[in-house]
């Protein structure tokens, strides 16, 4: 009985083997101690039937211990080589993992859900309008005079008798009033035309995010509210922002808003023409000729729109230096915004 | 609108700084383009006093002159000019200095003498036509002093953004009218020596000033105009405070007559004309509608077209003047004028809009017409302009001008409620600020029971109802005087747009699809790509004279230009709008939402553990359009089984315009059904085994693996749980025009564990009915 166990003792030993062994030794190890032919345990566990009772229940207890235990270390061992995660000297892992294609949605389409879910949270529901338009819903209920030189600024694509490819996403409001009852909150992201050639900074196809807002009570401070909260989520919360006059025929008092240069901080640089500011939109309180064109109370309602482009809010943000690269598709501009 | 930092200066009697008078405009009045200072290519010229004056020692016709530069030591230049003395300071251009027009001087020797600089004439510094001689400078300035800092040439332009609804804005006296606000200071005309200037006659459509007869035929076109008659002036060269104040603005100065009435326009806003009394027959001057057919050569020399549309100034013959649009050369100032005949005119702005879109030419003063001039204004404008005219050209007047004004008008007044204005603007306004910021920039306010009844200056048409006075007043007070507090607000009645949410849906879901899949938006224009195909009247180009009606020709375009810049591998998709012809040309075009996707290139980027033969990376093929095509229509169609229809429209491979070494393209292209996406109810997982076996079919020619896989499916029933292709088989041991396909069928029983006899009885029915039906056996081994 001493030698079975100075046998298993021995046995024993070789635990401490496997935690070192390489993929090949770990499999003679495995057929040495425990193959079902010639394992040396294997062999001792066959001998058992022939021991004395009382041998039998010690040395078959201390020889089922020790194959529960190299068992043991043996499967840790081929799980830790079969990870490859440790003691393979001879793997350079500074070699690069295997790669995969990755996708992504277009940085000006990142931009748009970005700024759209940010008036979401200041209320805002998202909808659509048409891309072809009639003169009345593009210009005329919009308060454009008829014969004005205000419509010089919107050159159109016509398609026929009055119907244009709309120069802005404002031909919503209208289809929204005339739709729904205030109060109104809505952003509409939407491709626009105008007539200009395509060059650097300008598209003759561009992305537009309109915004409005119609209810009673509606004022200048909730429409400078509005859009300053808007400002200072997309680019930092101190951004500064100003508002300044402009014009636009459907809006009184109009506005532009401009955000601190993001380039020089608002020190002056060639970016902002040394203003240290960069024009981010148009704006301003709803004109009550807008309201009176669909119908509703001017007296009793109030609102505020305004327009922006995401492709110019992109190209502020990422540095980009030509709209014509939004359109262009190469694939490794494309694949430098996936996130 | 450029104006002059100086001419403002001028008007407001202060200096200013042209920043500083962009920041203020830019917050209280409109948009600034720029501060561009004028002359910066004079920088490097200096003020030098001229100490001796010697012969040139080899030239007869050159002097040597030794020059106070401001330097430590004098230096030595040559000269030649005549007028060159001792004593005197002239603007000197060192060594190395650059001048107008990009000339550099260098230090060299004329005639064996080292010059030092040039003593320049005023044409050498852009600033004239006189080279007879170097110019000579009326200062005190110490010698070295910058040129630019000594005399009164250096401004600045402040390019003004002028918005269509702001013609008071388009002259110097309504941007300083603006200024004044902010800088509390007050706007003054510069005085100009009266020549005991008489106040119009007025006459409601004729008259005669001084023996010409004076006619308004088109009171519509023209509401109200003014003739004046000076007679015996001298046509010459502007003075020089005159010439520089019109090229300070970037403005040519032609003569004293007729810089004379840009001076007024530039100043006041009000367009002038002067034209040749010896030039008109009869002498009259008439304003009607041209007649059909008739032609003018304008002042541009073309010869021009009328309409009945437009409004001329005719003598007794013929049209001289297209009204405030452009004159005739026939009747231009010339150097032989001596009798002139001054106008000064309101024209219907729209009038003058629609003659020069037709005529395709436009002028200041057509621009100023078109966006409405200040009638109330015009005797004022008009006796400055004689007094200036008299003063610059001397000249006499014998008859007052007339006035032809058939219905005069008295300014308009608005109401303004004090209530009104804190309603809109969210802060309340005292009454009294109201007013004091109104009547700042000229309106006048008059309370009237509870409200203001306020008096609009001519110069501002564009403030016709009590919002305009609120935005008055808001800018005014300054955009920034009123908080950003966010409040309260009501939720919105508009539900978000379902198109919106499934293009959202579409888009996330094409990217996480793990095919590197890359948006790409395109422009849709292009050549016509289908029969419905809108065309564009006005397109930029005719390669994009149409409005796409499909996707794909727009991608395979982007995967050209991907090719050109060498990209092998694009994967690109859009979702989109395309528009189809609907009835009428004047009809609205119908627009849909399409997905497309443009596939070209290999199926995984490259790793080193690949083989070494990069050739041998597998390029995408026509299984993976079609697992694309499944993509596409599961997101988009709101269904999943669409199958590709058999001719291969709007998928398969595609032609394009490859290089040798791009791999062959792929595309497909369906039509976005918006809605939801389909409801998800959780299925329980299994707990029972499964069953699994293999079966090998032979498809004669005709049979689809769809049509196998439907008529399996039926027989499989509840408890067919998976049916998945292994293989397809063609060749050796097969029936000639057949093919082995092999599947894999799947058996579970929700509820209990399935016997192997009952799942091969599930499927030897699934066999015996692909037998019975489609004339499919299982293949023998």
């Amino acid at each position: 009985m001493s030698d079975l166990l100075a046998a298993l003792n021995s046995l024993r030993e070789r635990l401490k083997e496997i935690p070192q062994a390489d993929e090949r030794r770990l499999q003679e190890l495995k057929t040495e101690l425990l193959g079902r032919k010639a394992g040396a345990l294997t062999d001792i566990l066959k001998g058992l039937p022939a021991l004395d009772p009382e041998t039998r229940r010690t040395i078959g207890g201390a020889a089922n211990a020790l194959k529960r235990d190299l068992a043991h270390a043996i499967a840790a061992r081929e799980l830790e080589l079969k990870r490859g995660a440790t003691a393979l000297a001879d793997v350079d892992l500074t070699l690069p993992g295997r790669p995969q294609w990755r996708g992504g949605v277009h940085i000006v389409t990142q931009v748009v859900d970005e700024i759209c879910d940010i008036f979401k949270e200041l209320g805002f529901t998202r909808v659509v309008g048409p891309e072809a338009e009639t003169e009345r819903y593009n210009f005329y209920a919009l308060n454009f005079p008829k014969d004005h030189p205000a419509l010089d600024a919107q050159d159109s694509f016509y398609l026929g008798g009055d119907v244009l490819l709309r120069t802005h996403t404002s031909p919503v409001q209208i289809r929204t009033l005339e739709s729904y009852p205030p109060p109104i909150r809505i952003v509409v992201p939407g491709r626009c035309y105008r007539r200009d050639p395509f060059d650097a900074s300008h598209s003759p196809v561009f992305e537009q995010i309109e915004g409005f807002a119609v209810d009673e009570g509606i004022t200048f401070v909730d429409f400078k509210a509005t859009l300053a909260a808007f400002a200072r989520r997309i680019f930092s919360p101190t951004t500064k922002v100003r508002f300044r006059p402009s014009y636009f025929p459907f809006t009184e008092p109009s506005a532009e808003m401009d955000v601190q240069c993001q380039i020089c901080g608002g020190s002056g640089c060639a970016a902002c023409k040394q203003t240290g500011w960069m024009e981010i939109l148009g704006s301003g309180m709803v004109h009550p000729a807008v309201l009176e064109n669909c119908k509703l109370d001017s007296e009793k309602y109030t609102g505020f729109a305004w327009g922006m482009g995401p492709e110019r809010i992109a190209m502020l943000r990422y540095g980009i230096p030509d709209i014509r690269l939004f359109f262009d598709s190469d694939v490794r501009f494309l694949e430098q915004f996936i996130r | 609108m450029i104006v002059s930092r100086r001419w403002l200066e001028s008007l407001l009697g202060r200096p200013l700084e042209g920043r500083d008078v962009s920041d203020r405009l830019a917050r209280q009045v409109a948009p600034v383009d720029g501060v561009v200072p004028i002359h910066q290519d004079l920088r490097e010229v200096l003020v030098a006093r001229v100490l001796e004056v010697r012969q040139h020692p080899n030239a007869d016709r050159l002097s040597l002159c030794v020059v106070d530069a401001g330097g430590a030591a004098p230096l030595e230049v040559v000269c030649g000019a005549p007028n060159v003395q001792a004593g005197k300071a002239y603007p000197f251009a060192p060594a190395g200095a650059t001048l107008p027009g990009g000339l550099k001087l260098e230090r060299r020797k004329i005639r064996g003498v080292e010059s030092n600089g040039m003593l320049c004439s005023a044409k050498e510094l852009g600033l004239g036509v006189d080279h007879a001689g170097i110019l000579e400078l009326q200062t005190d300035a110490p010698p070295g002093t910058p040129f630019l800092e000594a005399v009164p040439i250096a401004d600045e332009q402040i390019i003004i953004d002028v918005s269509a609804n702001r013609p008071d804005l388009l002259c110097h006296k309504g941007v300083a009218r603006e200024l004044a606000v902010s800088l509390a200071a007050t706007v003054k005309l510069p005085p100009i020596p009266a020549s005991a200037s008489q106040s119009p006659v007025t006459r409601k459509d004729r008259g005669v000033v001084d023996g010409v007869e004076v006619r308004v035929d088109d009171p519509e076109g023209a509401p109200r105009y003014m003739i004046a008659v000076i007679r015996g002036v001298k046509v010459q060269p502007s003075p020089p405070w005159l010439a520089t104040r019109l090229q300070g603005i970037g403005q040519r100065s032609i003569n004293n007559i007729v810089d004379a009435t840009n001076y007024i326009l530039f100043e006041v806003n009000q367009p002038l004309h002067a034209f040749d009394l010896a030039k008109l027959r009869g002498p009259a001057v008439v304003v009607r509608r041209a007649t059909s057919g008739e032609r003018i050569v304008t002042l541009d020399g073309v010869e021009r077209k009328l309409t009945p549309e437009m409004t001329v100034i005719c003598d007794d013959q013929r049209p001289q003047i297209v009204a405030g649009v452009m004159g005739s050369a026939e009747s231009e100032i010339s150097a032989a004028t001596t009798d002139i005949v001054l106008e000064c005119a309101y024209f219907q702005p729209t009038r003058i809009r629609r003659t020069r879109r037709a005529l395709g030419v436009s002028s200041e003063s057509s621009y100023r017409f078109e966006r409405g001039i200040d009638m109330l204004g015009m005797p004022e404008a008009m006796g400055r302009a004689i007094d200036l005219i008299r003063a610059l050209a001397g000249g006499e007047m014998r008859e007052p001008p007339i006035d032809l004004w058939p219905e005069p008008q008295k300014s308009r007044s608005v109401f303004l409620r004090d209530a009104r204005v804190g309603h809109l603007l969210g802060v309340p306004v005292p009454r009294k600020e109201i007013e004091r910021l109104l009547s700042a920039v000229g309106f006048v306010a008059a309370p009237k029971d509870d409200r203001l009844a306020v008096q609009i200056p001519g110069w501002r048409p564009d403030v016709t109802r009590e919002v305009d006075l609120i935005e008055e007043v808001a800018r005014l007070r300054g955009y920034d005087s009123f908080p950003d507090e966010l409040r309260p607000y009501r939720p919105g009645t508009v539900p978000d747009a379902p198109a919106e949410l499934t293009l959202h849906r579409i888009r996330e879901q094409l990217v996480a699809s793990g095919n590197g899949l890359l948006e790409a938006r395109t422009l849709p224009f292009g050549p016509a790509d289908g029969p419905d195909a809108v065309a564009v009247l006005n397109p930029l180009s005719a390669e994009e004279a149409h409005l796409r009606s499909r996707l794909l020709p727009g991608l395979i375009r982007r995967v050209e230009y991907n090719w050109a810049m060498g990209n092998r591998d694009v994967r690109l998709f859009e979702v989109g709008t395309v528009f189809r012809a609907s009835g009428r040309p004047t009809d609205r075009p119908a627009e849909e939402l399409h997905l497309a996707i443009v596939l070209t290139g290999a199926r995984h980027p490259p790793h080193w553990t690949d083989s070494t033969n990069a050739a041998k990376l597998p390029d995408m093929d026509i299984w993976d359009l079609k697992q694309h095509f499944e993509l596409a229509v599961g997101l988009a169609a709101g269904s999943d089984d669409v199958q590709p229809a058999a001719n291969g429209s709007g998928w398969g491979p595609l032609e394009a315009d490859a290089p040798k070494w791009a791999a062959p393209l792929f595309g497909l292209e369906v039509k976005i059904v918006v809605a939801p996406p389909s409801p998800v109810r959780y299925q329980p997982l299994p707990s029972q085994p499964s069953v699994v076996r293999d079966i090998s079919l032979v498809l004669p020619g005709s049979v689809t693996a769809g049509a196998v896989d439907v008529v399996l499916r039926r027989q499989g029933g509840r408890l067919l749980e998976r049916l998945d292709v292994l293989d397809e088989y063609r060749g050796a041991g097969l029936p000639a025009g057949t093919r082995g396909v092999t599947w894999r069928c799947t058996f579970r029983a929700p509820d209990k564990t399935l016997t192997e006899r009952e799942a091969v009885e599930v499927l030897e029915r699934m066999l015996r009915a692909a037998e019975a039906d489609l004339d499919v056996h299982r293949r023998q081994a």
